[in-house]
């Protein structure tokens, strides 16, 4: 054989050997997983919350109730129903009502009625455009989705709470307890574990997800359901109204651009995706 | 040679000491046979929402891309091998592609073989198990 053909050849069979692990690598790279058939879709998440109609259902914790219970966050503070904790700096949060001088202290000042200094109004992430959790977290646990969720991977989370002090909000909560404890046993009455969510562990922090594991199999946040479902035998438009803030069509876009809706903390400059009417 | 019996005596024990979990098993009679599965009701033993061979091997790498594709990606539905589609979940039943949808007793089926092979898995430790608290 001569030296040229003996080449040619040697070169065409080390191709076909190469092509055995590329058909594999290819085959490996087609996509297995897709969006869920029927998934909301948005380019931003946003929130309004109307207080005026909350102040109208004064004590409704119905939201709170309906994320707790679908969440498996354990009721753990006074007023709630589950066993109270040796420590109520334990409580873990994913929405719920603070004092309005502790929501917007830029807006409450000394000349506030006393009344609705204390009136308490409803709180959760507010999935900022520019999060300091998200920035800070050395694992990328948390993370901001393209939709603008700022989302956790619990599966992360090695629990050193540099986003809860990030967080200007205090929408994080750290799992000081195993909250399996408190799930276990039940008080007869009291509503179970939702079997089909995840508890947490001890030793990681969570919050607010904006019900990204229901919007992404088509349906809408808890807490939006719940307040829709104490409105419609009002007959007006619920308190929470949850969209697609850059859909110029959606609700939630059609409130900013009509209503005068404020932020918490915007001189921080993280632009929060909780809207609130006042 | 020097110090023939020492050396010897010193192989000896290694040999036993490393046959020992041999002996062991000879002895009482734990030949380590594979464990016996309990299948979901209706399955046929050779697919579950792929190849039983494939899940056998793989279902910890499909669990681990079903995570983050879920968590992460924004993705939630799984293409099968076969063209079926079904929705990453883990527990909620709800869920075509939920492992608790078939698998209602983990306990007669995911522990036996971790058990076997010594694997403890976290899993559980947040995702909840059907009929366990």
């Amino acid at each position: 054989m001569e030296r040229r053909s003996f080449l040619k050849w040697a070169g065409l069979g080390a191709l076909g050997t190469a092509a055995a692990p590329l058909a594999t690598a290819i085959q490996k790279s087609a996509p297995h997983v897709q969006p869920a058939a029927g998934e909301l879709k948005a380019k931003r998440w946003a929130m309004v919350i109307d207080t005026r109609k909350c102040l109208k259902e004064r004590g409704c914790t119905k939201c709170i109730e309906a994320c707790d219970q679908g969440h498996n966050v354990p009721y753990l503070f006074p007023g709630r129903r589950l066993p109270l904790l040796s420590n109520p700096k334990h409580e873990v949060k994913w929405d719920w009502k603070e004092p309005f001088d502790h929501v917007f202290p830029e807006l409450s000042g000394p000349f506030l009625e006393p009344a609705k200094k204390e009136e308490p109004t409803l709180v959760m992430c507010n999935h900022c455009d520019d999060p300091p959790c998200v920035r800070v977290c050395p694992t990328q646990a948390t993370f901001k989705r393209a939709d603008g969720i700022v989302m956790q991977d619990l599966h992360r989370c090695i629990g050193c709470r540099y986003c809860m002090v990030a967080c200007p909000f205090g929408s994080r909560s750290f799992n000081w307890e195993d909250p399996r404890q408190y799930f276990a046993p039940w008080t007869p009455g009291e509503p179970e574990a939702n079997p089909d969510f995840p508890t947490r562990t001890k030793g990681v922090v969570e919050k607010c997800t904006f019900c990204a594991e229901r919007l992404d199999v088509g349906e809408m946040p808890l807490c939006v359901e719940a307040c829709a479902k104490v409105f419609a035998p009002l007959g007006t438009s619920p308190a929470m109204t949850f969209g697609d803030r850059d859909d110029p069509k959606s609700p939630v876009a059609q409130i900013l651009r009509t209503a005068n809706v404020v932020r918490r903390k915007p001189e921080l400059g993280t632009s929060p995706n909780v809207f609130y009417i006042l | 040679m020097y110090d023939t019996g020492k050396i010897l005596g010193g192989l000896a024990i290694f040999v036993v000491l490393i046959t020992a979990p041999a002996w062991y098993a000879l002895a009482t009679g734990h030949r380590g046979a594979p464990p016996k599965l309990e299948l979901p009701a209706g399955a046929d033993g050779k697919h579950c929402i792929e190849s039983s061979s494939f899940m056998r091997a793989e279902h910890m790498q499909l669990l681990d891309d079903w995570r983050d594709s879920a968590v992460r990606g924004l993705d939630r539905d799984y293409l099968a091998a076969d063209g079926e589609t079904y929705r990453i979940n883990l527990s909620d039943t709800r869920q075509s592609g939920a492992c608790f949808r078939c698998h209602s007793h983990p306990a007669q089926f995911c522990d036996k073989c971790h058990a076997y092979l010594g694997v403890e898995p976290y899993c559980w430790d947040c995702h909840q198990r059907p009929g366990e608290k």
